[in-house]
């Protein structure tokens, strides 16, 4: 029965083409613009690191001094006194303290002018903690991080820039006037976004050298930016006492008692730092989130992304009620046919499922062309100049939504058109033929 | 024209009638609120920098230290002079649509930040600097040789200062700025004049009220402010001074770094700082386009679909005396009325939409003459598009009336 309402649909869309050709256009356009805003939603608000996101938390406070009235949240870093004190106290299974700085790198062998780059200065967990893939190498270790040795891992891009590609494991890079020792060297590592860095909708590259917190601070002495001060320090090229936020910590906790735990351990702090005067807030301002809720939390989505989501979706709507109006047309105008079949004894649900068919092979044809409009709409994301832009790809999961979605509107199109093509009166149509 | 037939007819298809409306509603209301959205982005993109975009570029260099400031700033002043065709260079430390350099919340009171002012960015600027951005002073007096101050901190300890009309008409309304003092924690300023416009590095970043709250602050060169450098030459020369700048770097200072991205002329910053917006603006325009066609291919459909349905009823109007015209008036009537219901319940919409777009972007309400232009439109769209069925059906002749079918 199936493949006669089949061949019935094929007949009847090409009988006139240009109302068909309308309708799948319809279609294909509504579901093209959505499933290309919906795609670009679905990727930026993706889990960076699936499978260790739920163990890995960010604990935040508030030592702002008086408080400001209007703070309900505490900023996203720390000031340096407070993570130094919360990460030396190794409270948790792996922790890492992070702040980031630019800073000027030569590769001396290799007689290039100097470079200015991105340095993370981190602590030994960061590797393991944040599954940090190496071509050559390794992380350094705790040792390392005590000691303020002189070590380096660099990224995948400046091994290529500075050596070729080759192992540089081994050799040397001046940062700033130090030299240093290139321990590792990473595989291409991207995480989108970057969710290690709290700036809210980060989807740029990694830093390109990671060296021990402890050596960089000795390193780049002077060139860390506060993210904000709550008093003007004193000297701005050394925050270490100053009343600015510009550190931040992660911690990593396999059991949900662990994450309580450690919770109470942030929140005690700022208890006990409150009580001794130095915090004008305490525990309400504390935060131990896990990756995807302090993603959520810092809006990874950004505005004009949602804003075309929100207009794609209207666009589709308009492109469906469309639809509908056209199948209306298309089912009414068959009356007779339909008449005849009737009187020949076909059903209301044959005639119904007649219809409903040539919905679905619309639908078909409009997801199909959709789909083509979708790879259309990523590739024009793609030449946007946003730094989500590489992400704009169709996965599997939306190449099969894409089809799905297109199939559903048109069928829930044809419904309405459907029922009244199979209430029609056969005695009415045959005395007109 | 007698309205109350077409009604009738109208009531026999309920359906398609409520159909085309509810589309319509939707591409009205979706209407309204993108053009709304358009004009919004195209003012922002519009705001006034205050400095001569087409005159000036910014150099920037980085990778060397406090110590060397003084020595950094003294080769590449003399250094960029030298260049053929550059009228000046002077030391700031950040210009309109570059990376922000110095911003910083103020208040009327030392000390707290109680009694605030908000965030205002700090540009300071050596001596030319004022003269070759190109600001309008509108009271008060401009900077003399012994206002600039050396910053100990992100700037001087105690300035006088220029500010924004923008910032002076929020911090002191309806009073004169000029003498009034602020503070940022202990650094004090004092008011010495106002200029017409000055944008904010990332006027973007700072809501719609803020876009110009800045300070102009005179500060001698050295220590914090080094490295970044404002080049002013002929329009049409700039573009060549810039690339002959940005190569001599290497030559007038060796061992710092050229920050390739920041160091482009003015007008170039600002198209790189509104792209986002610019991209908006054409996808906006295109999803309006393409939804009226959308629409008007729906009415379109229906249309012809209901011309082909009546051709008999039409010939039985023709042959007892309806003219032409009277066949063409009927769907043009059909499909104003309809498109006008749809624009009844479009309005309700097109608030609706504004009110949730209001709850989740920083927009103002939509002015109210959007929902007569968007209706205008909407009636036109609808009798182009029913146009081609209405005139095939005054075509239809009587004697179909006598035919079966």
């Amino acid at each position: 029965m199936f493949t006669y309402y089949l061949d019935l649909a094929l007949r009847s869309l090409k009988r006139n083409k240009v109302l068909t050709a309308l309708m799948v256009l319809a279609i294909a356009v509504g579901i093209g613009a959505s499933m290309t805003t919906l795609t670009v939603v679905h990727l930026l608000s993706g889990d960076p690191i699936p499978g260790k996101s739920s163990v890995l938390y960010f604990p935040q406070l508030d030592p702002e001094n008086p408080a400001r009235a209007d703070h309900t949240e505490p900023y996203a870093v720390m000031d340096y006194r407070s993570a130094v004190d919360l990460w030396s106290a190794h409270r948790a299974d792996r922790q890492a303290i992070l702040t980031s700085s630019s800073v000027k790198v030569r590769a001396a062998e290799t007689g290039r002018p100097p470079l200015m780059l991105g340095l993370l200065s981190t602590s030994s967990d960061f590797f393991p903690m944040f599954q940090v893939p190496f071509q050559y190498g390794s992380g350094w270790s705790a040792e390392d991080d005590a000691r303020h040795a002189r070590v380096a891992v660099i990224s995948h891009d400046l091994n290529d820039k500075l050596f070729g590609g080759a192992n540089s494991v081994g050799r040397s890079l001046r940062v700033r006037d130090t030299d240093v020792r290139i321990v590792g060297v990473l595989k291409p590592w991207r995480p989108t976004p970057l969710f290690y860095d709290p700036w809210p909708q980060n989807f740029s590259k990694t830093e390109d050298v990671f060296a021990p917190f402890t050596s960089s601070m000795e390193i780049n002495e002077g060139n860390f930016l506060p993210y904000t001060c709550w008093h003007v320090p004193e000297d701005t090229h050394h925050l270490q006492n100053a009343d600015c936020v510009w550190v931040w910590l992660w911690a990593e906790l396999d059991s949900p008692a662990k994450a309580a735990a450690y919770a109470r351990f942030v929140a005690d702090y700022a208890e006990q730092q409150k009580a001794m005067g130095r915090f004008a807030t305490g525990r309400e301002h504390v935060r131990v989130r896990d990756v995807m809720t302090m993603l959520t939390a810092r809006g990874m989505v950004p505005g004009d992304v949602r804003l075309q989501a929100w207009l794609a979706s209207a666009f589709l709507a308009i492109c469906l009620f469309n639809a509908v109006g056209l199948l209306l047309a298309k089912f009414l105008r068959r009356s007779g046919e339909i008449g005849v079949r009737r009187a020949l004894g076909a059903s209301r649900r044959a005639i119904f499922a007649q219809c409903l068919v040539e919905a679905g092979v619309i639908g078909l044809l409009g997801g199909f062309f959709g789909w083509l409009l979708t790879l259309a709409g990523l590739w024009l994301v793609r030449q946007q100049p946003v730094d989500y832009a590489h992400l704009a790809h169709l996965d599997t999961g939306m190449f099969l939504a894409t089809f799905v979605m297109a199939i559903a509107a048109s069928l829930l199109a044809g419904v309405i058109p459907a029922l009244r093509a199979s209430r029609v009166v056969p005695a009415w149509q045959l005395k007109a033929l | 024209m007698q309205i109350r037939p077409i009604l009738a007819a109208l009531r026999r298809h309920r359906l398609a009638t409520l159909l085309i409306a509810m589309e319509v509603a939707l591409a009205c209301a979706v209407l309204c609120n993108a053009c709304f959205l358009v004009v919004q982005r195209w003012k922002l993109i519009q705001i006034h920098s205050g400095v001569d975009e087409s005159a000036l570029a910014v150099l920037t260099v980085n990778g060397f230290d406090p110590s060397q400031a003084a020595d950094v700033n003294a080769r590449m002043l003399t250094g960029l002079r030298s260049i053929p065709g550059m009228q000046s260079v002077t030391v700031i430390n950040q210009v309109p649509f570059g990376p922000q350099a110095g911003a910083a919340g103020v208040s009327h009171d030392p000390g707290s930040f109680k009694n605030t002012i908000g965030v205002v960015d700090f540009v300071l600027g050596g001596p030319g600097t004022y003269e070759a951005l190109g600001l309008k002073l509108v009271e008060g007096r401009l900077p003399q040789a012994d206002d600039y101050r050396p910053a100990t901190n992100f700037a001087p300890p105690d300035a006088q200062v220029l500010v924004s009309r923008a910032l002076a008409d929020h911090a002191w309304p309806g009073e004169s700025p000029l003498g009034k003092d602020f503070w940022c924690d202990k650094l004090h300023f004092r008011v010495m004049g106002v200029v017409d416009h000055l944008a904010r590095a990332h006027p973007h970043d700072w809501g719609t009220q803020a876009t110009e709250w800045t300070v102009f602050t005179p500060t001698l060169p050295g220590g914090s402010l080094a490295g970044t450098y404002l080049l002013r030459a002929n329009p049409h020369d700039l573009p060549r001074v810039l690339h002959e700048a940005r190569d001599a770097v290497a030559k007038i200072a060796p061992h710092v770094v050229l920050d390739q991205e920041n160091s482009q002329t003015i007008g170039d910053l600002r198209a790189d700082y509104f792209k986002s917006d610019r991209i908006m603006i054409d996808l906006l325009i295109g999803v309006i386009v393409t939804m009226l066609g959308v629409t008007a291919l729906g009415i379109v459909g229906l249309a012809s679909f209901w011309v082909q349905q009546r051709r008999r009823q039409i010939g039985i109007r023709r042959a007892i005396g309806a003219t032409r015209t009277d066949i063409l008036r009927y769907f043009q009537t059909e499909n104003f009325l309809i498109v006008t219901g749809g624009i009844v319940l479009g309005m309700a919409l097109a608030y609706a939409l504004n009110l949730l777009l209001m709850q989740h972007y920083e927009l103002p309400r939509l002015p109210v003459y959007y929902l007569p232009i968007g209706a205008l439109v909407l009636w036109g769209l609808g009798q182009l598009a029913v146009l081609g069925p209405a005139l095939r059906a005054a075509a239809v002749p009587p004697v179909v009336a006598t035919r079966s079918v």
